[in-house]
């Protein structure tokens, strides 16, 4: 059996690539799959420490977040496509009206 | 002494109706008196409430005197009212009834009715002549108001009480010296007469100035205002308090009393109606000075200086006074400086001590020279029917309005008076008269009766109490006692300039030539008075037997003196006022003065006549040394220390000055501006300092805010993970 060691340090590269990419990415889309990245690394996480504690409540957790996860992609890609019409481009840093 | 208990007090319940009767009844005129005026009889209803007001007052004195001669002189004061009570000091309002206040009660009130009867008559006409019969209530409010007042000032029981009166008394001959405020005496308008009520009241403040002195000096020393207790005491103290009470009395008894050197007010008070100088400033109020020196006699006598003082004032006055009515004109006039000269020989007599004397003098002298002023009134207003009728034949085409009171004839008048160049007739004015017996026989002969008791005439009453002060002046101070003859003896002469003036010689006036006579209301009473004056004497005849006046008296002085006839002195006073009288008629009589004529003695003693003319310069005198340098203070006080100094200079420059500079410099421009603008505006500032830094924060990248987010989480699971 692989040990937990693994999983965690694979779920903190996960984690750390998609934390990364919603840093550095300008690309809104980039952006949402980094963010899909780091859910699914805790995802893994949650998972791993399931199997070894022999716990069910990391599994039930990772099913609420997957949820949570297609609700969110349905309303952040709504909005992406929204901002698509009115700026004709996804770039974040052009989405800065906020600017003080 | 114990007996008195037991004797029953008789009328003396009735002693404070001698003031609420004729406070009644000037409530009454008050009240009703507009309504009554609406009335064809309502002069009359106003005239006899007045009028029996006044009469219940004499019937009061005449039931108290009666109770007093049957408690033989004695009576206890009349308690009415808790007046004053303060610390050491109890005061009440209490009457007192004794031979001396009796003895006024009944002459004023006594004259008073009579004079107020007459006024019936002499206003009804006055105000028709000076077009206001309005006004005509108003008279006889004021004549009742001091009336009571003058009650107060006889019946009082302490200095204070008498103060009251005595003030208000002063009210009344304010008020009705200005009754016809807004006109001068011959009707023109003019602030003359308001003038003349000014002078008085404020000569009078003087005279009381010296009075208030003399209560407070009696309170410090006796520490009660009492007649008997301050009588007692002054016993038991040093000669020099009563002699500085005493003598401050006299300069309250020199301003109501007209004496030298307060008197000048009593000359320009003849400005007020007739009935006002014969009840006022000839009767009776002006003899409140007299009584007060009369009632304070345990005082005076302690004090043989200060009588010497007040014995000296009065023989002067009496003898300047005289000088100066030689050279009047106006008819009231001459009675004023007579008037003044005969209360100067009461003054004398009271000063030495003839207190009898005195208030002899003081009540027959009452009766002749209101005699003499009410026909003095009878003689102007006839003059003025006169005047009248003259001027009604000149104008016979068209007299229009005349007789008719509109409020416009009024103005027309007046306007038609205002013009220049325009010489109004003086009634008052002897030299306008002449030749008066025969149009005014009544008047004449009852001015002749009131002339001839004025003069010390045998058997008039003015001989026998001239003639008694004049014996007791030769008995203690000679030199008064020549002063005063030589003052009779002018006093015969101006009377009888007087009489040739008016009544002899050829009217010098056509108003004098049709002078009428005045109806019975006037004459009448002038008729009682001219009894009183003819037999006013027998009050104290000087033999055995006849001193009821002394007699009666004694019960207040206890030691009176009861001197017999001296013919050496009453010869010789009545022996100068018949050389006096036939010397005026060598001037007056045997040549009469014809109109426009100068004064016969005037063409004889040239300048010496000119300054009785002018009075002695008295009034300029005083205006020079004392008017006009109290103008001259306050205008200085008015214009460089109130004006320049206070106003301009400390108010404006230093107060208003350090203000501005406080306000401007110091508040504004350092505690404002720097201070609290500072402040708030610091506060704003930084608010934007530190806003601007915070804003830069807010960069518009995602992400930016992402990787704050992160730090955010990062810092807080590196705590939760390292606590």
């Amino acid at each position: 059996m692989v040990p937990i060691n693994y999983y965690i340090v694979l779920s903190a590269i996960l984690f750390t690539i998609g934390a990364l990419g919603v840093l550095v990415r300008r690309n809104a889309l980039i952006i949402f799959m980094s963010i899909e990245l780091m859910l699914n690394a805790a995802n893994l996480a949650m998972v791993a420490f399931s199997s070894v504690l022999q716990s069910f409540s990391g599994q039930i957790f990772v099913f609420f977040v997957i949820a949570v996860a297609a609700a969110e992609v349905a309303v952040g890609l709504a909005l992406i496509v929204e901002i698509f019409k009115s700026k004709r481009s996804i770039d974040v840093d052009q989405i800065s009206s906020l600017k003080g | 002494m114990h007996a008195a208990e037991t004797v029953s007090t008789g009328f003396l319940f009735l002693a404070p109706w001698l003031v609420f009767a004729p406070v009644i009844g000037l409530l009454t005129n008050i009240v009703l008196g507009a309504w009554f005026m609406k009335r064809p009889w309502g002069e009359n209803a106003v005239g006899i409430v007045a009028s029996s007001a006044s009469g219940a007052t004499f019937i009061i004195s005449v039931l108290l005197t009666y109770s007093l001669s049957a408690n033989h002189g004695e009576l206890p004061p009349w308690y009415l009212a808790e007046w004053i009570h303060i610390g050491d000091l109890t005061l009440d309002w209490q009457f007192r009834v004794d031979s001396l206040s009796t003895t006024m009660m009944l002459f004023v009130s006594g004259v008073a009715t009579l004079i107020h009867i007459y006024a019936i008559g002499y206003m009804r006409e006055d105000v028709r002549f000076k077009n206001d019969v309005g006004r005509y209530p108003r008279f006889f409010v004021f004549f009742n108001l001091f009336l009571a007042m003058m009650m107060i000032l006889v019946s009082a029981d302490s200095y204070l009480m008498l103060f009251v009166g005595w003030e208000g008394v002063g009210l009344c001959s304010f008020l009705l010296i200005g009754f016809w405020y807004e006109l001068d005496t011959l009707g023109r308008p003019s602030w003359a007469n308001s003038n003349a009520g000014n002078k008085a009241f404020i000569v009078n403040r003087i005279g009381d100035f010296g009075f208030l002195i003399a209560g407070f000096i009696m309170f410090w020393a006796f520490g009660s205002f009492q007649f008997d207790v301050v009588f007692e005491a002054a016993q038991h103290v040093a000669p020099g308090v009563i002699l500085a009470i005493t003598l401050l009395m006299l300069v309250g008894v020199a301003g109501k009393s007209a004496q030298i050197p307060l008197y000048v007010w009593l000359p320009d008070a003849m400005a007020g109606p007739t009935p006002v100088s014969a009840l006022i400033h000839a009767a009776t109020m002006v003899t409140a000075g007299v009584y007060l020196i009369a009632r304070s006699a345990e005082l005076y006598t302690l004090v043989p200086e200060a009588q010497f003082i007040v014995a000296l004032t009065g023989a002067a006055t009496a003898l300047f006074a005289a000088t100066i009515a030689v050279g009047q004109y106006d008819i009231k006039k001459v009675l004023a400086y007579s008037t003044i000269s005969q209360l100067g020989f009461m003054v004398a007599a009271v000063g030495m001590g003839a207190f009898v004397a005195g208030m002899f003098h003081l009540v027959t002298h009452a009766f002749f020279k209101a005699l003499l002023f009410l026909s003095a009134g009878s003689v102007i207003l006839g003059l003025e029917r006169g005047h009248h009728h003259a001027e009604h034949s000149h104008h016979e085409g068209h007299k229009d309005h005349k007789g008719k009171h509109s409020p416009n004839v009024r103005a027309e008048r007046r306007a038609s008076e205002a013009k220049p160049g325009d010489e109004a007739f003086d009634p008052n004015d002897m030299r306008n008269m002449g030749g008066m017996r025969k149009t005014m026989p009544v008047t004449f002969w009852l001015y002749m009766i009131g002339t001839l008791a004025l003069a010390g005439i045998v058997p008039f009453a003015g001989f026998w109490s001239k003639d008694e002060i004049l014996l007791e002046a030769s008995l203690h101070y000679p030199i008064v006692y020549w002063l005063l003859t030589i003052a009779a003896f002018f006093t015969a002469f101006y009377m009888g300039r007087q009489i040739w003036m008016v009544f002899f010689g050829e009217p010098r006036h056509e108003a004098a030539a049709h002078a009428e006579e005045s109806k019975p209301i006037i004459t009448v009473p002038l008729m009682v008075l001219a009894a009183l004056s003819l037999l006013g004497g027998v009050l104290n005849l000087p033999f055995e037997g006849f001193h009821n006046l002394g007699h009666w008296l004694e019960y207040t002085f206890h030691e009176v003196e009861s001197l017999p006839l001296d013919t050496g002195v009453a010869g010789i006073s009545t022996g100068l006022a018949l050389l006096a009288i036939l010397a005026s008629w060598f001037i007056y009589g045997r040549n009469p003065l014809r109109a426009g004529e100068v004064d016969p003695l005037k063409r004889q003693l040239g300048p010496a006549f000119v300054v009785a003319e002018r009075k002695w310069f008295v009034d300029e005198i005083y205006h020079a040394i004392i008017v006009t340098p109290f103008v001259k203070v306050s205008q200085f006080l008015a214009d460089v220390i109130d004006g320049r100094f206070w106003h301009d200079w400390f108010h404006e420059t230093v107060i208003a000055g350090t203000y501005n500079w406080v306000s401007n410099i110091g508040l504004d421009r350092y505690a404002d501006q720097r201070g609290i603008d500072a402040l708030a505006n610091g506060l704003g500032r930084l608010t934007q300092w530190f806003a601007g830094i915070l804003r830069k924060v807010q960069n518009g990248f995602v992400r930016s805010y992402a990787l704050s987010v992160l730090l955010g989480v990062v810092l807080i699971v590196g705590y939760l993970i390292l606590k």
